[in-house]
C-alpha cells in the first residue's frame, strides 16, 4: 500500500521506487479510492483542460467583477508582454499573468479549479502552465505534475490547513505556492529531495501571511496574492533546482505554519476584521457594495 | 486521509468554494431530499452566508442547486433569472444561533405541495453538511449514497433495513438514527459506499414500520 502523511514519506516512497513524486500520488489515488487508474489520470486531464480554459478566458477578459472590484488586469499583463518590455523573464511574467487570469474569472462567477481553494486557484494553473510552455512539456508531463501538486497539498491539509479561515492567507495561497514550486522542480527534471526543499522555500517565505479579504469577498488582496504566489513557486523551484536546500525541512516548516495557524487572531482569518480589510479605502468598499459602516 | 481530488478539485464555478461551490451543493441536497421540483423557497442565511451573500453569489448558487445544477455548471451565475416562473424564492438573513457561519435554512414547498425545511453548512473547500431535517439533527455530507429512512421508532428496524442493504452487498459508511422521542417517530440516515438500487428502495420501504424512504445520490 502507497501511504505517507509526510513529506519526507512521500520523498522517500519516490527514491525507493525510483519515481516521480506524483506518480506515487497517482498510485496513492488509485489504491485509496479503488477506481481503475487510467480513469483517474483521465479525471486529472480534466482538471487540466479547465485550468487552461481559465487562463485563455481570463486572459482575454476585460470584464470586471460583480463588484466591480477586479477583472482586466491578466488582459493588461498580456498587452505588456506583447509589447516586450517586461522587466522579468518570460516564465515568471507568464506565471504571474496565468495566475492573475484564472483568479479573475473565479471572482468573475466562472468555471475554475479548487487548488486547493478557489481563493488560491491562480497559483498552480498560472506556474504550471508558464513552466510547462517554457519547458516544452506535453500534457502527460502536466498532469503528472498535477498529481505532484495534489501530494503536497494532502500532507499540508493533514498536518496544518488549507483553510483560510482557519490558518490564514499562508493555508491558501502558501500551500498553492509550495504545491507549484514542488511539481515544477519535477517538470525541469528534478530529484524527489528537490521537491521538498522547494516547497519547504516557497511556504517558509509565505508563512504568517493573514487572510483579509476587502468586503469578505475572494477579490482584493486575493487576485493579486495569486499572482505573485505563483512567482514565489517559480523562484523557489529555481533555487532548489540550484541545490540550495531548505535548512528547515519541509515537514517541520508544515508543523510551523500549523503552529502559526493556531495563534493567529480570529480578525486576519477571512472574518474581514483586521488587515487590509479595515483599511479606510476597504472600509468604504463595503459600505458602498453592502451598506454597512462597521 | 483525504483524496487527490480534494485538494486538486473540485472544478467549479467561483468565486468561492464555501460560499458559492458548498452553497450549490447545499441546494442541491435540498432537492434530493425534497424529491421533487420546489416551487417555493423561503432562505434564510446565517452569519458569513448573510453578510456577504450577494457578492459571493450564495444567493444564486443555492437557487441553482434548488434548479438542479451541479456546482460547476455556467448556467450557476443566472440561476436567479432560471428561476423566475418556476420557483419563488425569498431570502431572509437570520441569526440561526450557534450553528457554523456558513449556514442556511431552506424551507421548501415542492410542486405536490410537500413542505421540507433543511438546514445545512458549507463547512470549506466546497464540503457540506447537512444539519438538520424537518427538525431532527443529522449529519449528512452529500459524498455517499445515502438513505434516508422515517420511521417509528422500535426494535428490529434497524436491523431490517441494514439486512436489506447487506443482501445488496452494500457497505455502510456511516448511519445515525435519532429520535423525537422514545417510541415515537426516528430518522434514520444511512451513507453507503456502493449505489443502493432502486429495488433495494422498495425492499426498504416494505420494511414494518417505515414510513418513509428515500435516496440521496452523492452531489
Amino acid at each position: 500500500m502507497v501511504r505517507f502523511s509526510r513529506i519526507a514519506e512521500l520523498v522517500a516512497l519516490a527514491e525507493q521506487q525510483q519515481k516521480p513524486v506524483g506518480y506515487i500520488v497517482w498510485q496513492y489515488e488509485t489504491e485509496r479510492s479503488q477506481r481503475p487508474s487510467q480513469e483517474i489520470w483521465n479525471q486529472m486531464h480534466l482538471n487540466l483542460a479547465v485550468m487552461r480554459e481559465a487562463v485563455q478566458s481570463g486572459l482575454a477578459s476585460r470584464e470586471k467583477s460583480l463588484s466591480g472590484l477586479v477583472g482586466g488586469d491578466a488582459a493588461r499583463m498580456k498587452d505588456r508582454l506583447q509589447d516586450g518590455s517586461t522587466l522579468c523573464g518570460s516564465a515568471v511574467y507568464k506565471a504571474a499573468a496565468y495566475a492573475l487570469a484564472v483568479s479573475e474569472v473565479n471572482a468573475g462567477m466562472g468555471r475554475i479549479v479548487a487548488c486547493p481553494t478557489a481563493g488560491s486557484c491562480g497559483i498552480v494553473p498560472g506556474a504550471l502552465l508558464a513552466v510547462g510552455e517554457g519547458l516544452g512539456c506535453d500534457d502527460e508531463t502536466l498532469v503528472q505534475a498535477l498529481f505532484t501538486t495534489a501530494g503536497i497539498g494532502l500532507v499540508i491539509a493533514e498536518n496544518a490547513s488549507i483553510s483560510g479561515a482557519k490558518g490564514g492567507c499562508q493555508a491558501e495561497c502558501g500551500t498553492a505556492a509550495a504545491m507549484a514550486a514542488g511539481a515544477i522542480v519535477e517538470m525541469a527534471g528534478g530529484t524527489p529531495r528537490q521537491v521538498g526543499h522547494a516547497l519547504a522555500l516557497a511556504l517558509k517565505n509565505m508563512l504568517g501571511l493573514v487572510c483579509d479579504p476587502v468586503a469578505g469577498l475572494v477579490e482584493v488582496p486575493c487576485v493579486k496574492r495569486n499572482a505573485f504566489g505563483a512567482v514565489h513557486a517559480l523562484v523557489a523551484a529555481d533555487m532548489a533546482l540550484a541545490g540550495i536546500e531548505s535548512v528547515i525541512p519541509a515537514d517541520e516548516v508544515i508543523d510551523a505554519m500549523h503552529q502559526i495557524g493556531l495563534v493567529m487572531p480570529k480578525m486576519l482569518r477571512e472574518t474581514s476584521e483586521g488587515g487590509l480589510a479595515r483599511t479606510p479605502t476597504a472600509v468604504a468598499i463595503e459600505k458602498r457594495l453592502f451598506g454597512k459602516n462597521d | 486521509m483525504r483524496g487527490v481530488f480534494d485538494i486538486v478539485g473540485p472544478v467549479m464555478i467561483g468565486p468561492s468554494s464555501s460560499h458559492t461551490a458548498g452553497a450549490a451543493r447545499l441546494g442541491r441536497m435540498a432537492l434530493s431530499i425534497l424529491g421533487e421540483p420546489p416551487a417555493e423557497a423561503v432562505i434564510e442565511l446565517h452569519g458569513s452566508f448573510a453578510q456577504t451573500y450577494r457578492g459571493h453569489g450564495t444567493d444564486k448558487a443555492l437557487v441553482a442547486g434548488l434548479l438542479g445544477l451541479a456546482a460547476d455548471d455556467e448556467r450557476l451565475r443566472d440561476a436567479l433569472n432560471m428561476a423566475a416562473g418556476r420557483l419563488q424564492v425569498t431570502f431572509v438573513t437570520r441569526d440561526l444561533g450557534d450553528v457554523h457561519p456558513n449556514t442556511a435554512a431552506l424551507n421548501l414547498t415542492g410542486v405536490s405541495g410537500r413542505k421540507l425545511r433543511v438546514v445545512g453548512a458549507s463547512v470549506g473547500g466546497g464540503n457540506i453538511v447537512i444539519t438538520e431535517i424537518d427538525g431532527y439533527a443529522v449529519e449528512l455530507t452529500g459524498e455517499y449514497y445515502t438513505l434516508i429512512t422515517v420511521h417509528r421508532d422500535k426494535p428490529g428496524v434497524i436491523a431490517l433495513v441494514t439486512h436489506v442493504l447487506a443482501q445488496e452487498g452494500v457497505n455502510i459508511a456511516f448511519m445515525r438514527v435519532s429520535r423525537q422521542e422514545r417510541g415515537a417517530q426516528a430518522l434514520m440516515i444511512l451513507e453507503a459506499d456502493q449505489p443502493i438500487p432502486e429495488h433495494a428502495l422498495a425492499a426498504v420501504r416494505h420494511v414494518p414500520a417505515v414510513q418513509t424512504a428515500l435516496l440521496v445520490p452523492p452531489v
